[in-house]
């Protein structure tokens, strides 16, 4: 564990235990990709498209775990004034976004092959497009480079109000879908056998790595952004009180 | 704290009687609005008087971003938020009557709109019959209205002090409008269709966003407000 | 198969950009702060 938080040797925010969850990676989505492709057999109603659901399904589960993280880090933030958990809020942030566009796109496709369309205004989808703005509405905030502790409090009553509104958002379009149509189109049940349950487990496991890995790096690109802008802040002290003529207090005189 | 807040909502009201901002160019911004919508669905065709209540929402709902950015962007002034903070007036005050007068103007901005949309949309009013839909337009008026000055007071605050605010503040205030958006104009539809019993349901929708941007509102501004 | 391998290969282009970015914006940073600042927690 110790590994995680010591600072790399090189100049990058790769460490030994990165190193070694990205060789496991590479290794574990190899053997997704052929339990997805290859291994498991078609599926009766939708025959081979249904393949998307392993790599939807587990993406949705990283999207809300970042929100997830997100939200308690943003909560933290307020109650504690933690700078790791306003760092960590940011980086979940970002692979929130990753993960909540691969979803809306794999599922863009998946609802092509199986409905013929490639968006349908039901609750899931719209709620799924709303958390998107959303998180790119928290990501432009935080982009913004303004005193720390005011803007990360106020980037944290923002990240912590996300889940709520796409809640709010998701029962909106619920009842007022469920005039038209059945509240949400469901998919065809998948036939699932075995192999594929097996595979859609496996999958969860791997993205989950992919997610882990991820936030480590994630975490201290978004540590290393605050160090620049505080030396980039100290930089501009130093300079404004050269300017008027005062000694900087740490300096020899 | 209601002292506070009557302060605060004093002094933008009185700000906005003398600059008179809103009444001389949100309010023509949100009637341009509805003569964009025109020119882009053709009057002809029914669909303007049949999207009559989300076109008016919508309208709304840009003219409340203007109203919004001007009630954060007279606080930004020669640094009267430092001011305010100094005043020791107590944030959820501070919240209420920002809020409170962002409302006020906003149901200035519809009574306006109201009108222009019933002269220039020839919405059908046959349905407004009964004192039941005359009731659920005005309910559903004054909640989604509460709503939308709750939120925009809170997300102008999470904004206020940021050279891109013009840019950034629509961006994450308007998602959070959605629920508004969809409640408000199913309760209109509701209303002007004379089916005013299936309007109803979205009326408590609309406090309940009420309600929860309010107590959001009390909750965090105290933290908001704060520069360091 | 085709929607499924479409799918995949999109996807995977979304997650290669945002993985190219992590990394390469790694560099950059560590390469900015000097070693002694560099820890972290």
């Amino acid at each position: 564990m110790t590994s995680l938080l010591n600072p790399p040797a090189t100049s990058a925010t790769a460490s030994r235990s990165t190193r070694i969850l990205g060789l496991l990676l590479i290794v574990g989505f190899a053997l997704l990709l052929y339990l997805a492709f290859v291994a498991t057999p078609p599926e009766q109603t939708q025959g081979d498209s249904y393949r998307i659901l392993y790599l939807h399904v587990p993406s949705v589960t990283v999207a809300y775990l970042g929100c997830l993280l997100t939200t308690v880090g943003s909560l933290m933030v307020l109650w504690k004034g933690s700078d790791w958990w306003d760092v960590t809020a940011l980086a979940a942030a970002r692979v929130a976004a990753a993960f909540t566009a691969v979803v809306l796109v794999s599922g863009s496709i998946w609802g092509r092959a199986t409905w013929g369309v490639y968006w349908v205004w039901d609750a899931r989808l719209t709620s799924t497009a709303m958390l998107m703005v959303l998180l790119l509405g928290y990501l432009a905030l935080r982009r913004l480079p303004a005193d720390p502790p005011a803007q990360s409090r106020r980037a944290a009553v923002l990240g912590l109000l996300i889940i709520p509104n796409v809640i709010l958002v998701h029962y909106s379009v619920t009842w007022w879908r469920s005039v038209h149509q059945g509240s949400t189109i469901t998919r065809p049940d998948a036939q699932i056998d075995n192999l594929m349950l097996f595979t859609l487990f496996y999958g969860f496991l791997v993205f989950g790595v992919f997610f882990v890995w991820l936030m480590i790096h994630g975490f201290r690109i978004a540590w290393l952004e605050r160090q620049v802008e505080a030396v980039g802040l100290e930089h501009a002290i130093a300079e404004r009180r050269a300017e008027a003529g005062v000694v900087a207090p740490g300096a020899v005189g | 704290m209601f002292r506070d807040a009557a302060i605060i909502a004093g002094k933008d009201l009185r700000l906005e009687a003398r600059s008179r901002v809103v009444i001389s160019q949100v309010a023509p911004f949100a009637l341009l609005v509805l003569v964009l919508f025109a020119f882009a669905l053709d009057p002809d065709s029914g669909a303007l008087s049949r999207a009559a209540s989300g076109l008016f929402w919508v309208a709304v709902l840009f003219s409340g971003v203007l109203a919004i950015q001007r009630s954060v962007a007279v606080e930004g002034a020669d640094g009267n938020r430092d001011a305010l903070r100094l005043t020791g007036l107590d944030p959820g005050g501070i919240f209420v009557g920002k809020a409170v007068a962002v409302a006020l103007e906003l149901l200035v901005l519809e009574v306006v709109l109201g009108a222009g949309v019933a002269i220039l949309y020839n919405a059908t009013e046959d349905g407004v019959n009964s004192p039941s839909s005359v009731g659920l337009l005005i309910c559903a008026a004054l909640l989604a209205t509460a709503g939308i000055a709750a939120a925009s007071s809170i997300y102008g605050a999470i904004a206020a002090g940021l050279r891109v605010r013009e840019t950034l503040l629509p961006l994450l205030l308007l998602p959070v409008l959605a629920p508004v958006l969809i409640g408000a104009t199913r309760a209109f539809e509701a209303a002007l269709d004379g089916k005013a019993g299936e309007g109803w349901p979205w009326v408590a929708w609309l406090a309940l966003f009420a309600i929860i941007y309010a107590a959001v509102g009390l909750a965090t501004f105290g933290s908001l407000l704060e520069e360091s | 198969m085709g929607y499924a391998i479409t799918c995949w290969v999109l996807s995977a282009v979304i997650l290669a950009v945002f993985i190219g970015w992590t990394l390469l914006r790694g560099r950059r940073l560590s390469a900015q702060v000097p070693a002694d600042q560099r820890r972290w927690m």
